[in-house]
């Protein structure tokens, strides 16, 4: 470390962060973004202004202390500046990774305002990277015994589920993790591919809540194997916090939708990481991807399907998106990276009809042409088609990531459990509270698909009523 | 948790029958639900019918047939070696009727999750016609245990080495024309089988019920591999399924769909079959 002067010139531009050549890198499925080393990280803590008021921290929504963690570094404290970041944040290596830090903590940062912002997600991600390394978590973490034995149910173990449970068990609670999959992460495992988001760090995560002492059970469809009634039941747990996600694939109910060679994104990943069908045959489960392959959809499970795409051997991949760059909701550096490594971007084009030949295979998919109208409720512009306008993309391969849905499994199997519109299940989101006693819901299985970091908070907003709950009764 | 093999026996050539230990599992099955295994870490899952259950010592039969990859690395195991994932009950329990005549088809393997069903509606006390098809007498399986809940029980095969020289579609056709009075058909086994029922009993608007062998990745509704179309409007096999009306079903759309992996699963067949590493 070097001793700075207080006074230190500002430095306008993040520290880039080391990554794979991207040509080297669409030949295989090793991360992408490599990390800073520690004088890179000591350096960009180094542009930290220190605000008193810290606006960084109201764009976090877990309110990681940001210029805590950061002062650590600064000083070469890694350590402490795992701890200061884990008081908040559980999984501080996977939201390094895959927070949308530029509409999140980096948005608010005073020195984004003139220039870049601090790079605190590389920040969080290098301290957390560190941590890990170390095997830190070794030590067992003090317990209160507040929760005097009390067993709470978890159900889902996406970030939602993860963050609810080590925060119970935190307070002294016996926490059950259900798992319907084989392996526990949700969207962490089955969806964000390895090149983004190593399915070591989450498995290094998954550990520290264990060594927390959650205890995992996979293979558990709750619904099916058990229901939420049997749990409260005759399995006496004292209450379920339900972290189910949003993971029923949306179609787009087009002519076509059911060729050979059209996958929904959650398929196609679910295939790719969960099952390592990248690894074919060596891993049992296969893959088709063709040589042409259109994505639907530009939000991060796109680009990660695309990204896959592209990995797996295809020769051309585009992203078909109805309204334009401006509206594409995956994060800034997933679409840069997308790009440099050749993906195809088709702003305003919607697909009208995917096309296929006798043995019931894709060949094309028919488009149209869109435009931007008024914006609508969400400010966003609604885009409206472009009259006569159509044109065939030549692909054999669609896969559809227009969004997903809430699996309908939990609420229609529980009974008084009141379910929203759009198939959520209904709980207020600061506590997590649904409408059955002794339930508890958070996630995208209440918001609908939205981010690691939001499902995090809710798990923890619910883990806070729980405890409070349960101590009151 | 691991899913113990309690027992392994061979019905037919290629054909066996495992009893897996998995009480959470045999504690709430019921006829016409399936479970999804996963042989070994780099397994891939595969959904199997529950071919029975004993919820009292927790455990799930299976009648699997070995035609690919992991039901030929399934049928290496033995006794006393465990699956690594077993999952389930899924998909929906069969709607049964209380009463009426029932034609029940099986075809092949398929006689196996038929079995349950025909069971629970002989003990019900309905009026139980059981055809069964195979392509020769050693491929039948389960016919000693299909007529003890049948009050007529005919076969079939290909070759006419037992029963009659035929298909189970012509029994039923012959059963139809002497004007028995047939409330429901329930027809599991070979798509096409499935399909040629289906076209028969469409003429004479008698309902029918099949069960689909849509290729499947989870088995929640989460990843939409088992979609099919079903009245016009796409369904999923596992949670909508995988029983389904057969005169709303595109057979056609279903049977293009199962060949979607066939060049890869010959490559993974080749690997079992060189010897190397097998299994693994
Ligand atoms: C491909 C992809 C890329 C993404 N990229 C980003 C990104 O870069 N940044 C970001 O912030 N967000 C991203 N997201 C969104 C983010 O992953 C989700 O918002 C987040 O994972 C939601 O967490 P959750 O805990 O609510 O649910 P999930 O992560 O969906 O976990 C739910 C878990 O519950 C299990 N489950 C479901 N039903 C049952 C049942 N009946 N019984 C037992 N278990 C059940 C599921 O198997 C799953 O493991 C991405 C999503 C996808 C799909
Ligand atoms: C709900 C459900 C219940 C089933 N119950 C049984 C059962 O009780 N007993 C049994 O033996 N099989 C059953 N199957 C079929 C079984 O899942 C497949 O035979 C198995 O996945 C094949 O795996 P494999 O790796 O050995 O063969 P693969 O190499 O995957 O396939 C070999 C051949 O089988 C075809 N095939 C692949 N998957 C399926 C499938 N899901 N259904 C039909 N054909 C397929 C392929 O097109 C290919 O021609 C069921 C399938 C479903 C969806
Ligand atoms: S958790 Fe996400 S939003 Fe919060 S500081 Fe870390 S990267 Fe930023
Ligand atoms: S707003 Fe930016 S500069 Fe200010 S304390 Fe936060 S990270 Fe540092
Ligand atoms: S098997 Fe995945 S949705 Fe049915």
């Amino acid at each position: 470390m070097s001793d700075k002067p207080k006074k230190k010139p500002l430095v306008k531009l993040k520290r880039p962060m080391p990554e794979q050549d991207p040509h080297a890198r669409v030949g295989n499925f090793n991360e992408v973004a490599l990390g800073y080393a520690a004088e890179d990280a000591i350096a960009e803590a180094g542009r930290c202004l220190h605000c008193k008021d810290a606006p960084c921290k109201q764009g976090c929504p877990v309110e990681v202390d940001i210029p805590e963690f950061i002062s650590e570094i600064i000083e070469g404290r890694f350590d402490e500046a795992a701890d200061v970041i884990r008081l908040k944040n559980n999984l501080p290596a996977i939201c390094g990774r895959v927070c949308p830090q530029e509409s999140q903590c980096e948005k608010f940062c005073l020195m984004g305002k003139k220039f870049e912002p601090v790079a605190i997600g590389r920040l969080e991600r290098f301290v957390a990277d560190y941590a890990l390394e170390k095997e830190q978590s070794e030590e067992s973490p003090v317990k209160s015994a507040d929760g005097q034995g009390r067993r709470v149910a978890v159900v889902g173990s996406g970030p939602a589920g993860l963050t609810c449970a080590a925060d119970l068990a935190r307070m002294g609670y016996q926490v059950t993790i259900f798992e319907a999959l084989h392996k526990p992460g949700g969207v962490l495992v089955y969806g964000i591919p390895e090149f983004r988001l190593p399915k070591q760090v989450v498995q290094a995560e998954i550990e520290y809540v264990q060594s927390l002492g959650v205890e995992i059970k996979v293979n558990m469809v709750i619904g099916k194997t058990l229901s939420v009634d049997e749990l409260l039941g005759e399995f006496e747990f004292d209450a379920v916090f339900i972290g189910t996600g949003a993971g029923a694939p949306r179609f787009m109910c087009i002519p076509g939708e059911n060729l050979n060679g059209v996958y929904s994104a959650n398929e196609f990943l679910t295939r790719a990481n969960l099952m390592k069908a990248y690894l074919f045959p060596e891993y049992a489960t296969p893959i088709r991807v063709g040589r042409r392959v259109a994505v639907v959809g530009a939000g991060n499970v796109a680009l990660d399907a695309a990204r896959t795409a592209l990995r797996l051997g295809a020769e051309s991949v585009s992203i078909v998106y109805r309204r334009s760059r401006e509206e594409m909701p995956a994060r800034l550096e997933e679409f840069l990276h997308a790009e440099e490594e050749g993906i195809e971007f088709n702003f305003l084009r919607n697909p009208v009809r995917i096309i296929g030949d006798d043995r019931g295979w894709v060949t094309g998919m028919e488009c149209i042409r869109m435009t931007l109208g008024e914006p609508d409720d969400s400010g966003r512009c609604s885009p409206v088609c472009v009259e006569e306008s159509n044109f065939e993309m030549k692909v054999d391969t669609v896969v559809i990531a227009i969004g997903q849905s809430p699996n309908p499994l939990v609420g229609r199997t529980t009974p008084g459990l009141e379910i929203g519109r759009r198939g959520t299940i209904v709980a207020n989101e600061e506590t997590g509270q649904t409408s059955r006693e002794g339930v508890f819901a958070g996630g995208d299985i209440v918001t609908g698909a939205a981010t690691v970091i939001l499902a995090m908070g809710a798990g923890k907003k619910a883990a806070r009523t729980i405890d409070a709950h349960l101590k009151e009764g | 948790m691991l899913y113990p093999i309690v027992v392994k026996r061979t019905l037919a050539p290629g054909v066996r029958l495992y009893e897996i230990r998995a009480p959470l599992v045999a504690r709430k099955a019921q006829p016409g639900q399936f479970v999804i295994i996963r042989v070994n870490e780099t397994g891939e899952r595969i959904p199997l019918t529950i071919a029975d259950f004993d919820r009292e010592f927790g455990m799930i039969t299976m009648v699997v047939q070995e035609i690919g990859f992991t039901t030929k690395t399934l049928a290496k195991m033995e006794v006393g070696d465990d699956l690594l994932d077993f999952i389930g009950p899924l998909g929906n329990p069969s709607k049964l009727p209380d009463s009426g005549t029932v034609v029940c088809i099986g075809g092949g393997v398929g006689c196996a999750p038929l079995y349950p069903q025909v069971r629970a509606l002989g003990e019900k006390g309905v009026n139980v016609i059981t055809i069964v098809g195979a392509r020769s007498a050693e491929n039948l399986i389960l016919t000693r245990e299909l007529g003890r809940y049948s009050k007529e029980l005919h076969i079939t095969t290909d070759d006419g080495s037992e029963g009659r020289k035929g298909f189970v579609s012509d029994v039923l056709k012959e059963l139809i024309e002497k004007g028995t009075p047939i409330d429901e058909v329930i027809a599991i086994g070979p798509m096409i089988m499935m399909k040629v029922v289906s076209g028969v009993t469409k003429q004479y608007a008698i309902p029918t019920v099949i069960s689909l062998n849509s290729l499947m990745v989870d088995g929640t509704g989460m990843c939409g591999s088992c979609r099919v179309t079903v009245g016009g409007v796409t369904k999923f096999a596992c949670v909508d399924g995988p029983e389904f009306d057969a005169h709303q079903i595109d057979f056609d759309e279903q049977m293009k769909r199962s060949a979607v992996y066939r060049d890869q699963e010959a490559k993974a067949l080749e690997r079992l079959n060189c010897g190397c590493r097998n299994g693994h």
